[in-house]
């Protein structure tokens, strides 16, 4: 398969007050072509940052890209003028935002904004063209196209979120940025919402990096799934090798157990004992060494790279190989 | 029935609105015995919070009638109100903002204990506090530390020994774990179970999440628009639940379970709308896949199995 | 507030240059006029000696002197005292019933809310200087009735920012956490309102005394407020201004005083406004 975002070894910093805040450290993912990648991992563990790399969208002054490259296509993100940007940003990849209620513009009607887009990415398309454009995409998410001259505050919460779908894929995007689309939103929205967007991506044959912090969801939408721990993927690979849990990250692993599910009788979870690291004051070794049960000394000393333990499944482990259930 | 701690009767709560009275809470009756959690599902919107905040009388009811051990708290003095009031606390779903930002640890565990005098004297409290403390897990060295310096899981767990620093009987959890990371999420959750286990307290669960409901509950019940439409022991409910709503609500939880991938999802259409002056017949019926002529009459929860209550003309046949 | 807070407060406070420039010269100016009976003998304020007049600033009289020959250095000093004094005072009483006030309005809602803020509105409707004018005038002249008049004049505003802080505050969890352990009414406005609402509050304090002191100097620039030959900013301007043209020092010094007093307070306020914010955290 041909590679649309090649992420290596990035490493990002913000700057605080206080301290300055490792957010990623050493990530590194690729996407493929045509598929719904699942970005999982808690509060904190650089998703987002990883996102706003992408997209060169890092707060100014306080992020920054200490090193390592992010390639799109054949384009270096990282030494791509701004204008060569501009036009990457919502042609090329778009990204949907989780609180829908604040990434509308209230004072234009859903139809201008939708429509906004196309002005700015597509400047010589007829007029006449654009307008269809919208009433079309506006159908496909599931909306009536009278309803276009009215504003962001007369929808729902799902709804806003299909118009900010529609935003971002009128212009038909090859790489699709979702960064938690449906956690402000009920778990019936959140089904329809899913399927659409799924729906959505097949038919237009992009890529999606699908993030979010519900293994249920990435288990059910995506195709392949990458565990994000303290700024950097831990695990990589398709959802039957991680979700089948012969070999998996100890974290991974730690994950699956504590969340309670539809089948089981424990009477208890087995939650991950600890807290995240710190991420302004990192462990040298394996970031998730002090919380693991597999950790030996090796890992507090010296950080594991990632290791192939199947074919195209990752763990960034010295102990990869260990079943999940034995330790 | 005997072991029964809160009961609601008929409860109401409506809240004014320029086109007339939203109905947050219609007509819901429920029993909670001791030792025993009461898991309440639905989405936002259906009026779950206000339910607890109406029990507590954090929202003065409409209608209806709260008892506590048998006796009616919505008709009490207020003298004997405060006294039972200690015997039931709340935790709240955003640790962020459930707590005073300018107080301390320490200050806010005490809190509770000085406006209740329910232990006197500076040792006692501080003994009490100190054992609060070290039962939901925060270390000694946490005592000065402030709200905006721990992370959710830790403000959780400030907001747990708040409650239980009064040793009540009875504790509303509204959402305690939404707002938390899943592996901090089950930290909290096995708390709260032990804690159940030691002091025998009864809980009501609120929460959208019906993973965590089904592993803390031992009755279930759903609500849509205000009013409750199913309503039964937790066996039950997952493995005879009736309602259209009930099985839509189960079959749209994403699970990790592979073998449930590729299952026929009933996939809902429309939204949840406002209960403003709502029609007498069911609410759930614009979104229903079964929805028929019948529907607009009102429902009424009918005994379909032992204890298992349902809202639907359908399913009572 | 508490320590730690306190110190990321001051951490940020202090490097915003301006304020700090703010700050050191308010401390400077308030240390001196303080201090002034240590060093500088009040008769010198008022002994007049008609030779001496319109000294120019230099020499034996630092800022020269007025149209009787009074030092200007001296009432300038001793004038600073009152403006900064009464300021200070005006907005400590506008303070506390603003504080009441907003407090009571913002908590409670309702009718007790449109009581307290429709009589705010029509305070504030009236320019403040025309409403002190207007109080002055029914009180009559003299030190204390102008600071009633003044506060009064101050009040409204403070009043609508504890509201608003208030009404924001009254929504979150932690309020209704304490009303579910039985906590009365006081106790939630004393112990969990208020000390969240500082903030804010030390801002729109920090402009209010700013603008007290402009207003003390209007009044007495209007001839309203302190009654010669007490002096005082405004009223120094005042007496001279039949000589501005000729003698500009006259105005100019004074004038130039009170912009300081109230740019440092601005930028203090500013400041305080970007410290307390606890997004501000670049």
């Amino acid at each position: 398969m041909e590679k649309l975002l090649e992420i290596k070894n990035l490493y990002v910093n913000y700057k605080t007050d206080e301290a300055v805040v490792h957010a990623l450290n050493g990530f590194t993912l690729d996407v493929y072509k045509g598929e719904t990648l699942g970005l999982v991992g808690e509060t904190g563990a650089g998703k987002t940052t990883m996102c706003l790399s992408t997209l060169r969208l890092l707060p100014e002054d306080i992020g920054e890209v200490v090193s390592g490259s992010i390639k799109y296509n054949d384009i270096d993100i990282m030494k791509a003028s701004k204008n060569q940007m501009r036009q990457l940003r919502g042609a090329e990849i778009s990204m949907i935002f989780q609180d829908p209620m604040t990434s509308l513009n209230p004072i234009m009607t859903v139809g201008e904004q939708i429509r906004e887009v196309l002005d700015l990415h597509y400047p010589d398309m007829p007029p006449k063209k654009r307008d269809t454009r919208v009433d079309d995409i506006m159908k496909l998410v599931g909306i009536l196209p009278e309803r276009k001259d009215q504003y962001p505050h007369q929808f729902s919460g799902g709804m806003k979120q299909r118009i900010v779908i529609a935003m971002a894929l009128v212009s038909e995007p090859k790489l699709l940025l979702a960064d938690e689309p449906t956690t402000a939103l009920d778990v019936t929205i959140q089904a329809q919402i899913l399927e659409l967007m799924k729906a959505l991506k097949e038919s237009f044959n992009s890529s999606m990096v699908l993030v979010t912090h519900d293994l249920g969801i990435v288990a059910e939408f995506c195709d392949n799934v990458a565990v994000v721990y303290a700024g950097s993927v831990i695990e990589r690979g398709s959802i039957e090798q991680v979700f089948s849990r012969v070999k998996n990250h100890p974290y991974t692993d730690g994950l699956f157990n504590c969340i309670p599910d539809l089948t089981s009788e424990a009477k208890r979870l087995t939650p991950i004992p600890g807290y995240m690291a710190d991420a302004s004051n990192l462990p040298k070794g394996c970031k998730f060494a002090d919380r693991c049960v597999r950790c030996r000394e090796k890992c507090k000393e010296t950080e594991p790279e990632l290791q192939e333990v199947d074919k195209g499944h990752f763990i960034k482990c010295w102990y990869a190989d260990e079943r999940s259930g034995e330790t | 029935m005997s072991g029964v701690l809160v009961e609601t009767k008929n409860l109401k709560k409506y809240f004014p609105h320029k086109l007339g009275f939203v109905h947050a809470v219609d007509d819901v009756s429920l029993k909670i015995k001791k030792g025993e959690t009461l898991g309440v599902v639905g989405e936002s919107g259906c009026g779950k919070s206000t339910l607890g905040r109406a029990i507590l009388r954090l929202h003065e009811p409409t209608d209806g009638d709260v008892l506590f051990g048998g006796k009616s708290i919505l008709h009490m003095k207020k003298g004997d109100f405060r006294k039972i009031q200690t015997n039931m606390q709340m935790v709240f779903q955003d640790p962020y903002s459930s707590l005073n930002p300018r107080m301390s640890v320490n200050e806010l565990i005490a809190e509770p204990l000085k406006v209740c005098k329910t232990v006197t004297g500076r040792t006692a409290m501080a003994q009490k506090v100190r054992e609060t403390m070290e039962l939901c897990g925060l270390p000694e060295r946490y005592n000065n530390i402030y709200p905006h310096e721990m992370d959710g899981g830790r403000r959780q767990r400030v907001g747990l020994a708040r409650a239980l620093v009064l040793d009540p009987q009875f504790v509303v959890c509204d959402e305690p774990v939404s707002a938390l990371d899943v592996s901090i999420q089950a930290q909290i959750l096995n708390l709260l179970m032990d804690m159940q286990e030691r002091n025998n307290l009864s809980y009501m669960f609120i929460t959208h999440d019906l993973c965590v409901v089904r592993h803390i509950s031992n009755d279930i019940m759903v609500m849509y628009m205000g009013q409750v439409v199913e309503y039964a022991p937790k066996k039950e409910i997952f493995e005879h639940q009736a309602h259209p709503y009930t099985k839509a609500l189960l079959s749209a939880i994403p699970t990790t379970d592979l073998s449930r991938r590729n299952r026929q999802r009933h996939v809902l259409k429309g939204e949840v709308s406002n209960p403003i002056n709502p029609e007498p017949g069911c609410r759930f019926a614009p979104r229903c896949p079964y929805a028929s002529d019948k529907c607009k009459e009102p429902q009424v929860l009918t005994e379909i199995a032992p204890d298992h209550f349902v809202a639907c003309h359908e399913c009572c046949k | 507030m508490k320590k730690g807070q306190m110190e990321l407060v001051w951490i940020r406070f202090r490097k915003n240059k301006l304020a700090m420039l703010g700050l050191i010269v308010m401390v400077l100016l308030m240390t001196v006029c303080l201090s002034a009976p240590l060093w500088l003998d009040y008769s010198k304020v008022t002994t007049q000696s008609i030779i001496n007049a319109y000294q120019a600033p230099g020499g034996g009289h630092i800022f020269g002197t007025d149209q009787f020959g009074r030092d200007l250095f001296a009432r300038i000093i001793y004038g600073g005292r009152i403006s900064l004094f009464s300021g200070l005072i005006t907005i400590g009483i506008a303070f506390v019933v603003g504080v009441a006030m907003g407090g009571t309005a913002g908590y409670f809602g309702g009718v007790v809310d449109t009581v307290i803020m429709r009589f705010c509105d029509i305070l504030m409707s009236v320019p403040g200087v025309l409403l002190s004018m207007t109080i002055v005038a029914a009180l009559g002249q003299g030190l204390v009735k102008m600071l009633i008049a003044l506060s009064v004049a101050q009040i409204p505003r403070q009043a609508r920012t504890v509201r608003a802080a208030v009404m924001t505050l009254r929504g979150q969890e932690f309020i209704e956490a304490a009303k579910c352990c039985g906590t009365g009414n006081t106790r939630i406005l004393l112990k969990h309102i208020i000390p969240n609402v500082l903030g804010p509050l030390v801002i729109s304090v920090m402009s209010g005394l700013g603008g007290t002191i402009l207003s003390i100097a209007s009044l007495g620039f209007l001839g309203i407020g302190i009654a010669p030959p007490t002096p005082e900013w405004g009223t120094i301007i005042s007496e001279n201004q039949a000589s501005l043209m000729y003698y500009p020092f006259l105005g100019i010094i004074p004038g130039l005083c009170i912009m300081i007093a109230v740019l440092s307070l601005n930028f203090i306020g500013d400041g305080l406004r970007d410290a307390l914010d606890p997004k501000q955290k670049n």
